[in-house]
């Protein structure tokens, strides 16, 4: 529940490193099961692989890439708080360029897409 | 500014009760003020907390419209802005009555977090020179102005989720014991920080930094500690 005790950067921050975080871990065993596809051969593969041509899929990979790419900027704001000296003095910078990371790679990756 | 606010205050100890009251506005006036005002004016029975009234003693504090404070130091126009307040006790913590909260779990914490100084026994009688300029002096500078107020464990999530967590100001107090250099109780505390409810549970939310009425930041000091258990267990100390 958003209470007013946790509307600040470093809680937003954490929860969309969690939520991201909880994507990637349920993407990872379907992306294996996609790879397991090729044990049935190439032309189960290909067939699979005939989906990524779908708008929705594409739109769901940049949901993806986008989960990647936060996840793993909001971990360098985790090694930031544990490591570098007053963190508490940055918190609104180190986020703000956190979610632009992600974000900015997101938009890369969707105009590769579509280019 | 209307003429009067409208406060609604947590009762009793269910969480379930809350009384609204029409105060007053004046200028200049504080969370405690207006509180002051309900129980002199409006319903004696009301049981609220406090002594210094100018944010030297921390026993004020208070939730204030869901954000933990010292109401003392929280003029009204800045925490109430379409002049409504909602007053409840400090989460995480046991409701006596009203807005009064049992501290006793609280420091509890402390003592379970080995935030007691305990003398070397090689100090010798002459006074131990600490130069204000060490990294150590300068570690515990920032972060031994805490009064103990409960507001950073009353916004700590995980002292919510998990309430055996020994919270940010237990954590806070034993960093700057880890770095007095007069202290001989090194082991014990980073054994007492390094369990299951000490600093390795902190998710880095900054609730309590975010909240400290006096800008400390217990998440450093958390941020310190893994790292001087981290030190202590390569050296084997740990």
């Amino acid at each position: 529940m958003m209470r007013a005790h946790r509307n600040h950067a470093g809680w937003w921050a954490a929860l969309l490193h969690r939520l991201s975080g909880l994507a990637l871990a349920i993407f990872l065993p379907l992306h294996f099961l996609a790879l397991g596809t090729a044990l049935g051969g190439a032309d189960a593969l290909d067939r699979f692989l005939d989906l990524t041509a779908s708008p929705l899929v594409k739109l769901a990979e940049t949901g993806l890439v986008l989960a990647l790419a936060l996840h793993l900027a909001l971990g360098l704001r985790v090694l930031h708080v544990e490591f570098l000296p007053r963190p508490e003095s940055r918190t609104r910078t180190v986020v703000a360029a956190c979610f632009g990371i992600g974000i900015a790679v997101a938009l890369l990756f969707a105009l590769n897409l579509t280019a | 500014m209307s003429d009067t606010l409208s406060v609604s205050v947590h009762r009793g100890t269910s969480g379930a009760r809350f009384d609204r009251f029409e105060v007053p506005r004046l200028p200049a006036q504080t969370v405690l003020d207006v509180v002051t005002w309900i129980q002199r004016e409006a319903d004696p029975t009301l049981a609220y907390r406090f002594a210094c009234r100018v944010g030297m003693c921390g026993s004020c504090a208070m939730t204030v419209n869901g954000r933990p404070r010292w109401t003392c130091r929280t003029r009204v126009e800045t925490a109430a802005r379409d002049g409504r307040l909602t007053l409840e006790p400090l989460r995480n913590l046991p409701v006596v009555k009203d807005l009064v909260v049992d501290m006793a779990p609280f420091f509890a914490k402390w003592v379970k977090a080995e935030g007691v100084f305990t003398p070397r026994a090689d100090l010798g009688a002459d006074f131990a020179v600490v130069p204000p300029a060490s990294p150590a002096r300068a570690a515990a500078d920032a972060a031994v102005e805490c009064i103990g107020c409960g507001v950073c464990y009353s916004a700590c999530d995980v002292v919510a989720w998990q309430p055996g967590y020994l919270g940010p100001a237990a954590l806070n107090r034993s960093w700057t014991l880890v770095n007095d250099v007069r202290d001989g109780g090194q082991v014990a505390r980073l054994a007492a920080v390094a369990s299951d409810a000490g600093c390795h549970a902190c998710h880095s939310h900054g609730s309590c930094t975010q909240h400290c009425p006096k800008a400390l930041s217990p998440t450093a000091s958390i941020a310190g500690l893994k790292r001087a258990v981290l030190r202590a267990a390569l050296r084997g100390e740990a």
